[in-house]
């Protein structure tokens, strides 16, 4: 910097060397960008609101309580029972089979990546997990239906499934889940100082003893942001469950069994087009509530948990 | 040699078995997924190899599976891909160049705005495809189930992936230039215009393909706002009916007869190699073009 | 500027996109055309035909609107299975031109049409028999209509010996169509003795594709659909023959054409708005389905009408253009 020069300060946008004016066209420009960024705002508006409208609609004829505690999904039939629990307990039931599947697997890569691997090795091996990562949905579908279920579930394990079977659809889930978990748990991992891990290692510890209990526990929160956020795209998942788990409501924990997931429900029913304002419209817009809030609620508690781990070394 | 016990002790064999089993337990989990991930691609291509031809990728569906193929499904796509571009790529560079350059973060609508596009990020892509039926087939927008429906759905859906790339990209702009246009004379938006959004165009660049490769993959969302279930015509303009690979795939797969079933693997083998050639030009343009300051 | 070479590449996509969009005007020949002779060579056919409604009808709208845009390519058909209530409510919104159906328009949805000022008519253009199917391993050779109205008709029955104590104790796995199906309204009404009056416990679809590989696929499975649906898929699924009184009849097409297999069989319908009818593509797309509906149905493996009954519809199909 010049020495003995004041400094002299001025705002963005005035020129140093020449007569300063706003210039109009600027402020324009700033508001046609404004604009644009209230577009993200208005698709959470919208989505809200075309929830809420027959949402709130179709609770004017179907009692919360019903809803909320019916054990029975029959809403499109002649006498129709309007029971959400066993849409739930099918996305419950096949999210939990993702987790897992999901949870072990991503971790594990996860430690390997980041504490085991050479620099080679990760360079080859993290392109994998990514392209696991962008494989279509509905490619995950079609290798349940039509490979997981008749050749790995029945032939090779001999287990009795029906052809549409919840373990199928969560397994695979969770496959495709697998490098969510494990690339946001391999960046806390990651993020953990080296100065911690050569201390440990100055200390005496073994790699085993490092990676357990020194960085582990130091990337815990964004940990468990990885493992929610990996809950929330499960309850989300529609294409997996749609295909390979079935579309009967049905409440049970026996994962051999067809299921009708949330998402299954949604999409089913949408493909039928109901008109609208009918009652069995309504239901697609409800039971998308019930979804749109439970990933909401996961995803705020994951947002909680990544902040707390940033704070942490910042 | 001393008599006394090292300092450092060095590891007890049960440590050291204990360790190794550790190092293949977790190696075996990297080599469970990336198994996994080989047997879907042997599969696939098992059954979808024999059904490619340059019939298939010309022929329209047909009740008869010998004859089925995916060209309006293909150009559906197409069209998709083409029109979600033309509709992310302003709104989402515009958006992250105002917030990244012009909002004022301490201004609570700014961090609304932010708070807003990571939950968005998050939201299940059914739910669009829900808001788009809501919103642009039916009114207020009214498009009825074409094809720019179909993509303004999906563009909403991938916009937050837009964002936050471009936010990345304009942000490892150092300072450095922008304060050294601004000490030049240039206002802010011929700085921003002239040395930050070209410096940062890599890196955009990268983030529109992967927004578009996601897209691309996307079902659900098209089930709901309408993909018709029989199309056998290539869309002949932006509000024309439409059908797109993965809803062809989707309904090929709810056939029972097998021959379909072989058909939806081939039609998955060839959205698999558009996924592909799109991500390794997301990878070759950040390699070229990644300028390091 | 450096990246000025970026934006070839948007260019030459929006470039290739342009080409082909021009390209994919001119139809896509699958080199095959099922016989019959759509009667515009003179004139060339443009627009656009919206098809909804039934799903037992959808292979029949599938494989005429396939060879009818083969030698029409102008001319774009959409053809979609939202079952035959649904279909309905799109028709009288005006939504569709052809409303599929494999029941005949209710009271109701008159009603509808008429306050949107929709006049159709009704067009048989097949006949259709519902077949009881069951997994291969499941060995029924025959049920009575009392049988059938006991296993569907209530939640009651659990287990197959319930109905009958000749057949096995397994737990019943039943597939049918959903509430917007036409075969369900028929179905339940014949069967039931009540339309829309069914158990609730089975898995409802109205792709008739995904009841056939639920039956398929359980070994306990057992479901009704559409003939044209187990001719399709014979090698998988095993036909129950039906009982209404004087014996067991298993459905064929010539048994159902007669009416002898009873009480399952029905005629299959499309409703065309007079409206649409105005429009030539729309009338010639009709006028090709009465006159080719023998090779149509065979394509689709749907039971034809019987020559008096396609002189019917022939006839209708012009009064109604006419009007």
């Amino acid at each position: 910097m010049a020495a003995g020069s004041t400094t002299v300060t001025r705002a963005p946008g005035a020129s140093a060397l020449g007569a300063s004016r706003r210039r109009v066209g600027e402020d324009v420009i700033k508001g046609l960008l404004f604009l644009a960024a209230l577009i993200s705002i208005l698709t959470t508006l919208g989505i809200v609101l075309s929830l809420l409208r027959e949402t709130l609609s179709f609770f004017g004829d179907v009692p919360v309580g019903d809803f909320l505690f019916g054990t029975e999904w029959s809403p499109l039939f002649a006498d129709p029972s309007f029971g959400v629990l066993p849409l739930i307990s099918g996305t419950l039931l096949a999210t939990g089979i993702a987790m897992v599947v999901a949870v072990p697997l991503g971790l594990g890569a996860a430690v390997y990546l980041a504490e085991y691997a050479t620099p080679r090795v990760r360079k080859t091996l993290k392109p994998i997990l990514e392209l696991l990562a962008g494989i279509p949905t509905i490619v995950f579908g079609y290798f349940a239906l039509t490979f997981f279920t008749p050749t790995v579930l029945r032939d090779l394990l001999g287990l009795e499934v029906q052809i549409f079977n919840a373990l199928s659809a969560g397994v695979i889930m969770g496959f495709m889940i697998v490098p969510t978990i494990a690339s946001l748990s391999e960046d806390a991992m990651s993020a953990v100082p080296s100065a911690l891990r050569e201390g440990a290692y100055g200390m005496g510890a073994t790699k085993l003893q490092v990676a357990t209990r020194i960085v582990f526990p130091a990337a815990l929160s964004g940990i468990v942001a990885a493992i929610v956020l990996g809950i929330s795209r499960a309850i989300g998942e529609t294409m997996i469950v749609l295909v390979a788990a079935g579309q009967v409501p049905n409440l049970t924990a026996d994962p051999r069994q067809s299921v009708e997931t949330m998402t299954t429900f949604i999409a089913a029913s949408a493909k039928g087009d109901l008109s609208t304002g009918s009652i069995g419209y309504q239901t697609i817009f409800a039971v998308g509530m019930a979804l749109f809030l439970m990933t909401l609620v996961m995803n705020a508690i994951s947002i909680r948990f990544v902040r707390r781990y940033r704070q942490v070394y910042e | 040699m001393s008599a006394q016990a090292p300092v450092i002790p060095s590891a007890s064999r049960g440590d050291r078995v204990r360790g190794t089993a550790f190092r293949w337990a977790l190696l075996s989990t990297l080599v469970l997924s990336c198994l996994m991930l080989g047997v879907l691609v042997w599969d696939v291509a098992r059954d979808g190899v024999p059904k490619l031809s340059a019939d298939f990728l010309t022929s329209p569906p047909s009740a008869l599976p010998r004859l089925a193929g995916i060209e309006p499904a293909l150009m559906g796509t197409i069209w998709l891909m083409a029109l979600c571009a033309l509709f992310i790529i302003p709104v989402g560079v515009a958006t992250a160049i105002y917030l990244e350059e012009y909002a004022d973060n301490t201004r609570w609508w700014n961090r609304l705005i932010e708070v807003n596009i990571q939950n968005l990020a998050a939201v299940p892509s059914i739910v669009y495809g829900i808001l788009g039926l809501a919103f642009i087939v039916r009114p207020p927008l009214q498009l009825g189930r074409v094809v720019l429906a179909g993509a303004l759905t999906l563009g909403l859906l991938v916009l937050p992936v837009v964002i936050i790339a471009a936010r990345e990209a304009i942000r490892a702009v150092p300072p450095s230039i922008r304060e050294g246009s601004l000490a030049l004379g240039a206002t802010q938006w011929q700085t921003i215009r002239r040395q930050v959004l070209p410096a940062a165009v890599p890196g955009i660049a990268t983030g529109v393909i992967l927004a578009l490769s996601r897209a691309i993959g996307e079902t659900a969302p098209l089930i709901v706002v309408g993909a018709a279930t029989f199309v056998a015509f290539n869309p002949s303009g932006v509000t024309s009916p439409f059908t797109a690979l993965p809803i062809q795939i989707f309904n090929w797969i709810s056939q029972p007869q097998t021959e379909f079933k072989l058909k939806a693997a081939a039609a998955i083998l060839v959205l698999l190699a558009i996924l592909l050639a799109m991500n390794s030009a997301a990878i070759y343009l950040r390699n070229r073009f990644e300028k390091k300051w | 500027m450096r990246y000025t070479k970026l934006l070839a590449l948007p260019c030459c996509a929006a470039l290739a996109l342009g080409a082909a969009a021009c390209g994919g005007e001119d139809a896509s020949d699958t080199g095959s055309s099922s016989g019959g002779n759509a009667g515009s060579g003179d004139q060339k056919l443009s627009g656009t035909i919206k098809i909804d409604g039934s799903s037992t009808v959808f292979p029949l709208a599938q494989a005429a609107a396939e060879t009818f845009q083969q030698q029409n390519p102008g001319v774009k058909i959409t053809v979609g299975e939202s079952g035959t209530g649904g279909g309905f409510e799109k028709f009288c919104n005006g939504e569709t031109d052809i409303s599929d159906a494999s029941r005949p328009i209710e009271d109701d949805e008159k009603g509808a049409c008429s306050e949107k000022q929709v006049t159709f008519d009704e067009i048989q253009v097949a006949n259709d028999g519902i077949a009881v199917v069951s997994n291969p391993n499941l060995n029924i050779d025959c049920l009575t209509t009392d049988q059938l109205k006991q296993l569907w008709a209530t939640n009651e029955a659990k287990t197959y010996n319930q109905v009958d104590p000749k057949l096995p104790n397994a737990k019943v796995s039943l597939f049918g169509p959903g509430t917007d199906s036409g075969t369900f309204d028929f179905f339940t009404g014949e069967i039931n003795g009540e339309e829309g009056k069914t158990r609730k416990d089975y898995q409802p679809s109205e792709d008739d594709n995904v009841l056939v590989q639920g039956v398929a696929g359980d070994k306990n499975g057992l479901g009704y659909f559409g003939f044209s649906y187990y001719e399709q898929n014979q090698d998988k699924l095993n036909l129950i023959a039906v009982n209404n009184g004087s014996g067991c009849v298993k459905p064929s097409s010539a048994d159902i054409q007669s009416g002898k297999y009873k009480p399952l069989s029905r005629p299959l319908f499309m409703y065309p708005s007079s409206a649409a009818l105005k429009r030539p593509e729309v009338k010639a797309f009709m006028d090709y389905i009465v006159a080719n509906y023998k090779e149509i149905s065979e394509a689709a493996q749907i039971v034809p009408m019987t020559d008096a009954q396609a002189a019917k519809s022939k006839a209708a199909v012009a009064k109604l253009a006419g009007t």
